[in-house]
């Protein structure tokens, strides 16, 4: 008497799991699904805003959605492309692909070097036939041979037949483009690593120094030295915009963008000058510096109640709207008898509204004006924290100048001065300058991004475009007979067939 | 100091030639139809190459096509550029370049007969196009003052002529083969069975379709280089995952899988031919509403 046997199916084991499992992931059907997968997630990148392009619409998307954000975030939504499951789906997709297309490259390779298959028993068989008759005594072999290598047949002369085989470039074509896309993969990820961007405002006059503490903003690669920034300085000379001024309904509309640089590589370097446009970055080795952005930068000078100047310079004024209405905030922490906070609206050309309120009705400087709230108290600059430049937390502060104050906002026209109230000091508006946002980036694998992508793009059209055709000429007792088969439906076929069977007709007399 | 003369009285002379030109399609899609009816009611199983109504449908038809070419090289001249800058260009200069793909294409009878749905597409755009998308002339802003715009967006619309095309087939493919029509229950569906009996039978609206989004599949992918080429020099980076750079890579994936299912057993045929029409949905969505809500930096669309 035997005991059941508890397994009674042949144990496939690991190996076997693993063949099955691999034969699945690199089948045609499973690459098709995963690309359709790889499309569907992509979708929701486009409709939730995203870390990697718009860091200030994921804020807002919290700050409107304080419920909904966080369990958004916790599936990555606002980092769709560098999620978990979208890089799941490429790491299998690019994994199944190399499976698919390495073992067909051998199986090709393997083609290339063999004959032409054997020439069917039955060739009415084929889906283009052609039967003629000759005078008996003459044979076609020859005459096909040389006609269909000149049509750049590969031809074998098999007994009374000939068997040719045309277009292996189809599979070249379709497996250069596949591999070609596993070297853009590699290509962006390598290039990404070494690369890096970063964001600098410059002021007219202001200079950016290609080094860590030059930058506003930095985001570097994974394998990013900052060691390895090459020497460079750029001073920002003039920058100028060219505004609509003819054309009725395109008045304001800027025509141009020109910042007027000198670069520099030694501090002896004399410097050379150039001009650095939208869509015509300045490129220099190791970085290239990218025109992304303008706005005004007005010069204000603070003097204290003693008449010493506690604050001067051009600050970078955000704008606001198309008609560049700006804001700029001026942080005086060394005012005597107390710091002072100014947060401050510039207008290029000023308008006032019924209200009394200003508002801006053109892009280009014409009627200047700045107007400003003022307050005093604890700044907070000396706590060590690190402050936006761009924000004041007036919420500690007293307003002494503005629409909550008992002395009214302070307003300057270009060259004016004004009195600061609680005798604080003075305030002078000196004059405008502007500025140009430069974003700084080098990524080394760009150009080889291209030259894959280039390749793919040549192999996908080689690929898509040759027919793959056999052809086969036979001798018979009557005459002869013609016919080709290809890899895919081809409209061509019965032509081709018709072509030959005439040519040959006409060699043999 | 660059000056742009922008001629805004010309545009609007071009706005009356794109209007002509609708009229003159409307003709053309009535006539279109006509023969279609025609040709079905008289129960002819082929297509009858020397008709004088589909004759003078696609003789309309290319009168129309000229009208609309004078219209958008006005367009260009007033504003002194490229007339593709804008939504309302991108469709007129889009539709032009349909027609003119789809009129170098009738030779082949199998695209000939499909007159009807196409010249019926474009008025759908122009309507479209003079209605919710016009803008007056506009100097080229900084940003797309760039030789890319000229090739990048026009092989995209070129090859959105392609897909728009293979569209056309598809859906004359999903017609023909659909389930309610074998065993037709009333005479509106049979009349229906007898137009669509003039169409080419079910494989070769299947591999022209197929040869169409090839073609269109190519200059896709050309449009997705040369955009990334762009967005380089402009952006300083060529791929950012811009709302318009996702929908271009959609595209392109999903087109890539059709190409997959033409090869896959199983998975050509009508599955194919539903998932290149997914891809064709892709496109329009990507033309008109990722052009006119989605936020990103392709901000272009002039409305």
């Amino acid at each position: 008497m035997s005991l059941p046997q508890r397994y009674d199916a042949p144990e496939i084991g690991l190996t076997g799991w693993s063949r099955w499992i691999w034969r699945q992931l690199t089948s045609m059907k499973t690459a098709l699904i995963l690309l359709l997968l790889l499309a569907a997630a992509a979708v929701p990148g486009s409709i939730y805003p995203q870390r990697s392009a718009d860091p200030n619409g994921v804020s807002q998307f919290f700050d409107n959605n304080p419920d909904l954000a966080p369990v958004l975030d916790f599936v990555q939504l606002f980092d769709v492309y560098g999620s978990v499951w979208f890089s799941a789906i490429y790491i299998l997709l690019f994994t199944s692909l190399v499976g698919c297309v390495l073992p067909r490259a051998k199986v090709h390779y393997d083609a290339l070097r063999q004959e032409p298959v054997k020439t069917p028993t039955i060739l009415s068989r084929m889906p283009a036939h052609k039967k003629s008759t000759t005078p008996k005594g003459f044979d076609p072999v020859p005459i096909g041979m040389e006609i269909l290598k000149k049509r750049g047949y590969r031809v074998i002369k098999r007994g009374n037949s000939l068997s040719a085989e045309k277009g292996y470039m189809r599979e070249s074509g379709n497996l250069v483009f596949h591999l070609s896309l596993v070297g853009v993969l590699i290509a962006v990820g390598v290039g990404g690593g070494y690369s890096f961007s970063g964001q600098r405002v410059l002021a007219e006059g202001d200079t950016f120094v290609n080094n860590l503490a030059g930058f506003d903003s930095l985001s570097p690669g994974l394998f990013f030295d900052p060691e390895n920034l090459t020497p460079l300085s750029v001073t920002l000379e003039k920058f100028e915009v060219d505004y609509d001024l003819s054309n009725k309904t395109n008045i304001g509309a800027v025509l141009d963008f020109r910042a007027t640089v000198t670069r520099r590589t030694s501090p002896q370097d004399a410097g050379e000058t150039s001009v650095v446009r939208v869509n015509s970055p300045l490129d220099e080795k190791g970085a290239s510096l990218y025109l992304t952005g303008h706005g005004y930068a007005p010069e204000i000078t603070v003097r204290d109640a003693d008449g010493n100047i506690s604050f001067s310079g051009a600050t970078i004024f955000l704008p606001q709207d198309s008609n560049m209405t700006s804001i700029g905030i001026i942080k005086v922490p060394d005012n005597i008898p107390e710091q002072i906070g100014i947060v401050a609206f510039f207008y290029p050309t000023a308008a006032e509204l019924s209200s009394g309120a200003y508002t801006s009705m053109f892009p280009g400087v014409v009627n200047p004006l700045i107007s400003m709230n003022v307050y005093t108290g604890d700044l907070g600059l000396d706590s060590g924290q690190s402050l936006n430049v761009y924000s004041l937390d007036t919420e500690r502060l007293t307003q002494v100048a503005g629409r909550d104050a008992p002395t009214p906002g302070i307003v300057l026209e270009l060259g004016q001065t004004k009195e600061l109230p609680n005798g604080l000091g003075s305030v002078t508006f000196e004059g405008i300058k502007r500025f140009a946002s430069l974003d700084i980036a080098y990524n080394p694998g760009q150009l080889w991004v291209l030259l894959f992508s280039l390749l793919a793009l040549g192999g996908v059209i080689v690929g898509l475009i040759t027919p793959r055709r056999r052809v086969w000429v036979k001798n018979t007792d009557s005459g002869f007979e013609v016919a080709a088969l290809s890899k895919r439906e081809d409209p061509r076929l019965e032509e081709l067939v018709r072509e030959l069977t005439e040519e040959i007709k006409k060699g043999i007399k | 100091m660059n000056n742009v003369i922008l001629n805004e009285s010309l545009s609007q002379i071009s706005l009356l030639v794109v209007f002509a030109a609708m009229a003159v399609f409307t003709a053309a899609f009535l006539v279109s139809g006509w023969h279609l009816s025609k040709v079905a009611s008289n129960k002819v199983k082929e297509v009858n190459p020397t008709s004088v109504l589909e004759r003078v449908g696609l003789a309309l038809t290319l009168v129309a096509t000229l009208v609309l070419a004078a219209g958008v090289i006005l367009r260009g001249i007033a504003a002194s550029r490229v007339p593709w800058a804008n939504l309302y260009e991108y469709s007129i200069t889009g539709s032009l370049i349909l027609l003119m793909v789809f009129l170098i294409s009738i030779r082949v009878p199998e695209v000939r007969i499909l007159a009807t749905f196409v010249v019926g597409f474009v008025l759908l755009i122009l309507g479209t196009a003079v209605s919710l998308f016009y803008v007056e002339v506009q100097s080229l802003m900084p940003a797309l003052q760039s030789f890319w715009l000229v090739i990048h967006v026009l092989v995209a619309l070129t090859a959105t002529a392609f897909f728009s095309i293979a569209a056309a087939l598809s859906t004359a493919y999903l017609l023909k083969t659909a389930n309610w029509l074998e065993k037709p229950k009333s005479k509106g569906v049979e009349n229906f069975k007898r137009v669509m009996g003039v169409f080419p039978k079910k494989e070769t609206l299947e591999q022209f379709a197929y040869r169409f989004n090839i073609i269109g599949f190519i200059l896709w992918s050309f449009t997705l280089i040369a955009g990334a080429i762009w967005a380089e020099r402009a952006w300083h980076r060529y791929w950012g995952w811009d709302t318009k750079e996702v929908w271009t890579f959609i595209i392109w994936t999903i087109y890539a899988g059709y190409l997959h299912a033409n090869a896959t057993r199983g998975w050509s045929g009508k599955r194919a031919i539903w998932l290149g029409l997914v891809g064709f949905v892709a496109v329009v969505f990507n033309f008109t509403i990722v052009n006119m809500f989605f936020k990103g930096l392709h901000v272009y669309s002039g409305l």
